[in-house]
């Protein structure tokens, strides 16, 4: 059934057009007076010390990488789940033993401290 | 032509489904209509709502009780200067908040207003949504990379992080959900929205009440996630006024800062309307099977009427207390004419055509009203989270929680 997905590009065209003109149109009623003090960036009035793209800390990293993994074992789970009752018993067991093996690895990263923020 | 458009209008299907591309536009339009009402309405009633519960009276000069504020603060964000600060990166600056009012919108091709009434009828529909709402978190990154400052920035990393570490204990919770449907004698279940609505109807249950209380508590697990997935309070770390000033659009001004206001609003709107489909029953009433029959058919289809009759009531009962004094006589000519409009809406409801069209999309929009009034509740009830305890809720308690309900659930399904 292909045109069932038609109408996402008329809307995400409809919403790409009516944006930036809505924007543009924004930009005649406005004014437009950019000082040096209003172009920087916002620390409260204090200048800023350094760069922003700095570093940060590398938990981020770690919860990016946990959420590839855990991400990708739901999407694992949808086709399961849609054939869930035809499947039966043994789709289950199967399951199972997957999200069992997920499960050691869940203890492993908490047992790690991967999860802990402090 | 005039046949192509009429002969819609006699299907049972989607426009999506129909092929019908010109009433697949008038849906479009109408959605995106009725979204940019709906966001007006939320951001007054929002600030009505938590004045209230605070025990203040909220926005009351612009308009009768404030009516216009929401209208006369879109004119003053129209006519703000739109400030670039000189050190962001000006294409990813642009992009950015189209990207998220793009995908907080895309999202709406799929909601079922009614088992005819939705843009198109995809057999992903919940994987679609699902995928798409999470691409918003592309266009807060790119944000809060963009402004090149310390507190988007910030906003940027911490918003990511709570977005995708609670996307997994939805996507669990929505997997049960989803087992659910397969209940049935062919055993297969569905991913299509207008199918798992289907699907309650045929096992006459709402899927909250279904293995109770294994429905419940994945409700719960996706009501929570859901409001974490918004960056809405008492999860609203990313832009947390006193710790990062606005979060990752804290450089943004004017009219580029309403789109992500209308993408917020627009995304708690989506995310509500996935829990209403899952598990509230969609577009039907309560109790179609327990009350069943032509007269409570009758009595249920009168309900919309009769809402608007009562708004109407009470807006002409303000419009009886308003100060007697001239300067006011603008403002109770005002609320009286809402009261009016509000009363026309509602006779119109009670005819027939109308009141059978109507009825799903009622339903439905009553019932993410309800839980968009539960956000403003959350809002005016907890206190913020702080950042470590957001993360362990997230990965210690929902998690483990998804995969035990989802367990717990297939098992009940082998069982019973």
């Amino acid at each position: 059934m292909p045109q069932n997905y038609v109408p996402i590009f008329i809307f995400i065209a409809f919403i790409a057009v009516m944006l930036p003109v809505t924007l543009l149109a924004a930009k005649l009623v406005r004014p437009d007076n950019p000082g040096k003090a209003k172009l920087m960036p916002y620390e409260c009035g204090i200048d800023p010390v350094d760069s922003s793209r700095g570093r940060y800390t590398v938990r981020y990293y770690i919860v990016a990488i946990l959420f590839v993994v855990f991400d990708v074992e739901t999407i694992f789970l949808f086709p399961w789940a849609v054939q869930f009752k035809a499947l039966g018993a043994f789709g289950l067991l199967e399951m199972l033993i997957f999200l069992l093996i997920l499960v050691v690895g869940y203890i492993w990263i908490w047992k790690k401290g991967a999860l802990e923020w402090v | 032509m005039l046949d192509y458009i009429t002969s819609y209008l006699n299907s049972d299907t989607t426009p999506g489904s129909a092929g019908n591309m010109f009433w697949a536009f008038v849906y479009i339009i109408l959605i995106f209509l009725g979204l940019s009402v709906a966001v007006i309405a939320m951001n007054w009633l929002e600030r009505k709502i938590l004045a209230h519960m605070q025990v203040r009276l909220g926005p009351m000069r612009v308009g009768p009780h404030g009516l216009l504020q929401p209208i006369a603060d879109a004119l003053k964000l129209l006519i703000k200067e739109d400030i670039m600060p000189s050190q962001a990166d000006p294409l990813v600056f642009w992009v950015a908040p189209l990207m998220v009012v793009i995908t907080s919108f895309t999202v709406f091709i799929v909601v079922p207003f009614g088992p005819t009434h939705a843009v198109t009828d995809m057999n992903i529909g919940v994987l679609f949504m699902l995928g798409v709402s999470s691409l918003s978190v592309l266009g807060v990154v790119m944000a809060g990379w963009a402004s090149n400052s310390h507190y988007p920035l910030m906003g940027a990393l911490r918003s990511s992080a709570q977005m995708v570490s609670y996307e997994i204990a939805m996507g669990l919770a929505v997997v049960s959900a989803v087992l659910m449907t397969s209940l049935n004698k062919d055993g297969t279940g569905t991913l299509s929205m207008i199918g798992i609505v289907q699907a309650q109807q045929s096992q006459q249950v709402w899927f909250i009440f279904k293995f109770f209380p294994l429905g419940l508590i994945a409700f719960f697990i996706f009501a929570v996630a859901m409001v974490a997935e918004t960056n809405r309070a008492p999860f609203d770390l990313p832009e947390a006024e006193s710790e990062l000033t606005a979060g990752f659009h804290t450089e943004y001004s004017g009219f580029r800062w309403s789109l992500f206001f209308l993408a917020e609003y627009s995304a708690m709107i989506a995310v509500s309307s996935i829990a209403v489909t899952l598990w509230l029953g969609g577009w039907m009433r309560p109790f179609p099977n327990a009350l069943s029959g032509e007269t409570w058919d009758l009595v249920f289809s009168l309900v919309p009427g009769l809402t608007f009759l009562f708004l109407a009531a009470m807006t002409f009962y303000s419009t009886a207390r308003m100060p007697k004094h001239p300067y006011f006589k603008v403002q109770t000519i005002g609320l009286g004419g809402f009261g009016a409009v509000l009363a026309l809406i509602g006779v119109a409801l009670f005819v027939p055509p109308v009141r059978d069209r109507i009825q799903d999309i009622f339903w439905f929009s009553a019932k993410v009203a309800l839980s968009m009034y539960m956000y403003i509740w959350y809002r005016g009830t907890f206190p913020r989270y702080r950042f470590d305890q957001l993360m362990k809720v997230g990965w210690k308690v929902l998690l483990p929680l998804g995969i035990g309900v989802l367990v717990l659930t297939a098992i009940a399904g082998i069982l019973f």
